[in-house]
């Protein structure tokens, strides 16, 4: 398979250089099929039926090797990516369509090369069993994603985003590869397999905390997240939808495997991913709310939602220390199913996002509004991710939060003190993170697509090609096919989890009775149903009467109102941003107006938003380093003589110091 | 069943009493208590005007906000007699469904692209999503009381141990419902729905360009939310091994009983000024912690 894989890739990659600019789009996108139902071969089988698929491959010149291991776990995962990079690669084409006649006709094969090379990467780093091949694989993910969001390299920021985001990520390769070292210097091979023998022989929390830290800053786990709400809006939307969508989330993947492998200190690591999880949590959502650029605002929702699949992934491994198999299993299935979840809402969230730009050519949502008359679709979509980002039944971000809370909730009369108020943070947290979502999803639909237009922005306005807009719709259909049928989806995650953490539940005892899964169906079934009734009641009550009017909005008796007249995103954020002030710091410029001023005279008023954690943790400590650099580039005269001094001294303190015997 | 109809049928009286009760207490006769029931029938017999501003969003908010309300009662039991619709973790359901109806408020206010309605919206937004977590810390507490986790199983078993420190968390949670209850309405102390300056309302301006049927709706959704809180309340504080006829009667007068109090509350208090309704919200929340904390000792979990 790897052979055949290799040269497959290779061939691509040549033709995506060679071939005449009209056939690089159709080859792309073919290729991205050829490679997703290849995996699927392998994936389904192992997912449906337990199937497990191993090969071992020798390369001819290096002694590793790669282990391939497809087992439910990744072939979940391998789902969940093919299917995010099927509809993302569809959607480039509606997006990209604004790039033809401006971008040189490499920059495209380059672009279409680094999509299918994310794809291929992103299911080798599922297959492969640790060792230095899956470092490999994650080493090229990280580079062909980097070339993705460079796409739109003449834009400086564009570029620092970009190059932000590359060093960040190897930082977190540095931390994977040592992880990997400590595992082969300990038990021989550096494979996923082997760290049961090391974790049952070492300490747990060292290697773990190595893990987190390398899996986690691609996750984007609050301190590690800095780099998301740079790249993501910088990236083109199918990009950002891919990699908000699946790439972030093979750092869950990473931590997962790692996780159901541990066999020690469990309670304290799964409070810590829990708290940590829930300070992601709601900063993440907090962040959000403020930002006025609708991608970060989307990039910061990422964060949020990496928030409470931690959560999941917290209570399951507390489950697992307490000994309660049942909350093991809906802590880590309820964080796996929104994994899947997030990756549909999130990419549909982005590819709109996408459109929007691509219409207005901003993303300042202040500059927005009234969209949903001019991009019906668009808006409805739009509104549909909304729904779901938020958790509302009847759509799928529903059943993994309640997944969770199912867990937090049953665990709470069995635990002792500590285990219940950790419990309580999560519940409390995860209900603000709720409500948070709901203030700041309102502001997004809101102010992009309700009300008056507040700029020229908008005039063009177009909406994205029909086989652009079927293709999201089928991400909503998805959606709802989850949102109202869960079973079909629950239980495949239950054998998920079953199989990667070997919890035999007792017969009879099911985590979540098909009983109980049904009823979310029924009240969803009902739901829908009143809708329907309400809305053809009020259709045939409308045309009844026929007593239907159209006027201006009520203005408080002054009808001469304009667009500025409408609450902006900044003032419908302004009550939450004072009441979160301690933690957001964000800043305003104004001019007060005096009492004396009778004839205020023109002013600015300008809000900025900072990431107080990047100030603290990255921008600080650089400009730190940066100072101390410059005063030791004192040093540097750019006289030779000074140079050979240098040597010298440095000779001598040798010298002087072998003498004492000092080194 | 039963306690569907029983919500159907008090959220009949529920505004006309509070009403009434203002105005006794302000020296006027008032309208009688079906005023409120009757102005539905006129709301339904009149025609609609619509902001050209709108789109399809705020024709169709009424109506999902409306559906969800209803969705919500089917969850709630009466004592022992389950809800029509019961399972684990319901409500979780219950609240989430109930969030998005006001979603769907709240972009329905902003779809008028008024200024007034883009205020009453945030204010809105930002104090249901303050309650959220003093309602689910309210049902932790309940869970670890009764070790059940669906609305029936907890409101059956609730009285039934003999824990005498039962009471406490009863008063608390007659409490907390009750201002949850306010809140989720709008009332007082945070809204004030007889405010006539745009400016000072919450709920009241979201709806203000909604007429006709729209509004009737509205009406309806607001007269069954207070029932279905102040069955909330009668199944926490009221024991469930009464027998039923008594319950019935109970449930009726405690529900006048209530509508009463909300009565009396609003007529000798003023609304806060809007800075303060946050820390008045975020009281609720420090509250249902203490309630938390006294189950935990309840169960000798220190």
């Amino acid at each position: 398979m790897v052979v055949f894989l290799l040269i497959f890739l290779l061939i691509t990659t040549l033709g995506l250089f060679l071939l005449p600019r009209l056939w690089k789009y159709p080859l792309t996108l073919l290729s991205g099929f050829i490679i997703a139902g290849a995996s699927l071969t392998f994936a389904i089988p192992a997912l449906f039926q337990g199937i497990s698929y191993t090969e071992s491959f020798q390369f001819p010149f290096w002694q590793n090797g790669v282990n391939i291991r497809i087992d439910r776990l990744s072939a979940f995962f391998m789902l969940v990516i093919n299917f995010t990079c099927i509809t993302g690669f569809i959607y480039a084409r509606s997006y990209l369509k604004a790039y033809m006649s401006t971008k040189s006709e490499h920059s495209f094969s380059l672009h279409y090369t680094a999509l299918i090379w994310l794809q291929t990467s992103m299911l080798s780093v599922t297959v492969i069993d640790g060792g230095f091949a899956f470092l490999v694989a994650w080493e090229l993910m990280s580079v062909s994603s980097f070339l993705l969001v460079i796409f739109d390299a003449k834009d400086r920021d564009t570029m620092k985003a970009g190059i932000n985001y590359l060093i960040q990520m190897h930082v977190g390769f540095l931390f994977l590869l040592v992880a990997f070292l400590i595992i082969e210097n300990a038990t021989g091979v550096a494979s996923f397999d082997n760290l049961t023998v090391y974790f049952s022989t070492h300490p747990n929390i060292p290697l773990f905390a190595l893990f987190f830290i390398g899996f986690g800053i691609k996750a984007g786990f609050m301190p590690l997240h800095t780099w998301l709400p740079m790249a993501h809006p910088a990236a083109p939307s199918h990009v950002s939808g891919i990699m908000s969508g699946v790439m972030i989330k093979m750092g869950i993947y990473g931590i997962v495997r790692v996780l159901f492998l541990l066999q020690d200190n469990l309670l304290e690591i799964g409070a810590f991913v829990l708290i940590i999880s829930i300070i992601s949590g709601l900063l993440g959502v907090m962040f959000a709310i403020v930002q006025h650029d609708l991608k970060r605002l989307l990039a910061y929702h990422s964060i949020e939602n990496i928030g409470i699949i931690g959560i999941g992934l917290g209570l399951g491994l507390i489950g697992r220390a307490l000994n309660m198999p049942l909350i093991e299993v809906l802590g880590f299935s309820g964080g796996l199913l929104h994994v899947l979840n997030h990756s549909l809402f999130k990419s549909l969230l982005f590819y709109n996002a996408g459109s929007v730009y691509i219409a207005t050519h901003t993303r300042n949502i202040e500059h927005l509004g009234g969209l949903i008359k001019k991009m019906p679709y668009t808006a409805i979509l739009f509104l549909i991710g909304s729904l779901a980002i938020c958790g509302l039944p009847p759509f799928n971000g529903f059943i993994s939060e309640y997944l969770i809370y199912s867990g937090l909730f049953k665990s709470l009369y069995h635990i002792g003190f500590y285990e219940s108020t950790l419990m309580l943070a999560a519940i409390i947290g995860l209900a603000l993170i709720g409500g948070l979502a709901i203030f700041c999803f309102t502001k997004a639909f809101g102010i992009v697509f309700l009300g008056n237009s507040r700029s020229d922005a908008t005039l063009h306005a177009k909406e994205i090609d029909k086989p652009g807009i079927f293709n999201l719709s089928f991400i909503v259909f998805i959606m709802l096919l989850i949102g109202l049928l869960p079973v079909a989806f629950v239980e495949p995650i239950f054998a998920v989890v079953n199989q990667a953490t070997g919890i035999t539940l007792s017969s009879g005892v099911q985590p979540v009775s098909f009983n109980n899964i049904m009823n979310i169906s029924i009240i969803g079934g009902i739901f829908v149903f009143l809708v329907t009734v309400l809305l053809v009641w009020r259709y045939y009550h409308l045309k009844r009467l026929n007593a239907v009017s159209y006027g201006p909005t009520w203005g408080c008796g002054y009808s001469a109102g304009t667009a500025k007249h409408q609450y902006t995103a900044t003032s419908f954020a302004d009550n939450f941003s004072t009441l979160a002030q301690p933690i957001l710091q964000s800043s305003k410029e104004m001019q007060p107006i005096e009492t004396a001023d009778i004839f205020p005279t023109n002013r600015h008023f300008h809000t900025h938003q900072s990431d107080v954690i990047k100030k603290i943790g990255i921008d600080w400590p650089i400009e730190k380093l940066l100072t101390l650099l410059k005063k030791i580039a004192v040093m540097q005269t750019g006289q030779i003589q000074h140079y050979i001094l240098y040597a010298f001294v440095f000779m001598l303190l040798i010298l002087v110091l072998t003498f004492f015997n000092f080194i | 069943m039963l306690s569907l109809i029983l919500i159907i049928l008090t959220a009949l009286i529920y505004p006309g009493i509070i009403i009434r009760t203002k105005s006794i207490f302000s020296g006027r006769k008032g309208p009688g208590i079906f005023q409120p029931v009757k102005d539905i029938f006129v709301l339904f017999h009149k025609g609609s005007v619509f902001s050209t501003t709108t789109s399809l969003i705020f024709q169709i908010a009424p109506a999902i906000t409306l559906a969800t309300i209803i969705t919500a009662a089917l969850m709630l039991p009466f004592g022992t007699q389950p809800a029509i619709i019961s399972f684990e973790n319901d409500f979780v359901m219950f609240a989430y469904i109930l969030a998005l109806g006001k979603f769907f408020t709240i972009i329905s206010a902003l779809d008028t692209g008024s200024g007034f309605e883009g205020m009453g919206a945030n204010r809105e937004a930002l104090y249901s999503m303050l309650v959220e977590p003093a309602f689910f810390l309210l049902l932790a507490t309940f869970a670890s009381i009764t070790g059940y986790t669906s609305f029936s199983d907890i409101f059956a078993h609730f009285e039934i141990s003999n824990n005498h420190y039962l009471i406490i968390i009863t008063l608390i949670s007659f409490y907390m419902l009750l201002q949850i209850a306010m809140i989720e309405n709008s009332r007082l102390p945070v809204d004030d729905p007889k405010t006539h300056l745009e400016l000072t309302m919450v709920h009241e301006v979201m709806i203000l360009d909604n007429s006709g049927f729209d509004k009737a709706l509205i009406h309806i959704g607001t007269m069954l939310k207070f029932s279905i809180y102040g069955s909330l309340i009668f199944n926490s504080a009221i024991p469930s091994n009464l027998s039923l006829p008594i319950r019935i009667v109970i449930y009726i007068l405690l529900q006048v009983f209530i509508a009463f109090i909300m009565g009396i509350w609003e007529s000798f208090r003023a609304r806060n000024k809007m800075p303060r309704n946050t820390i008045y919200i975020f009281t609720l929340t420090a509250i249902g912690m203490l309630a938390f904390l006294l189950v935990l000792v309840m169960n000798n979990k220190f």
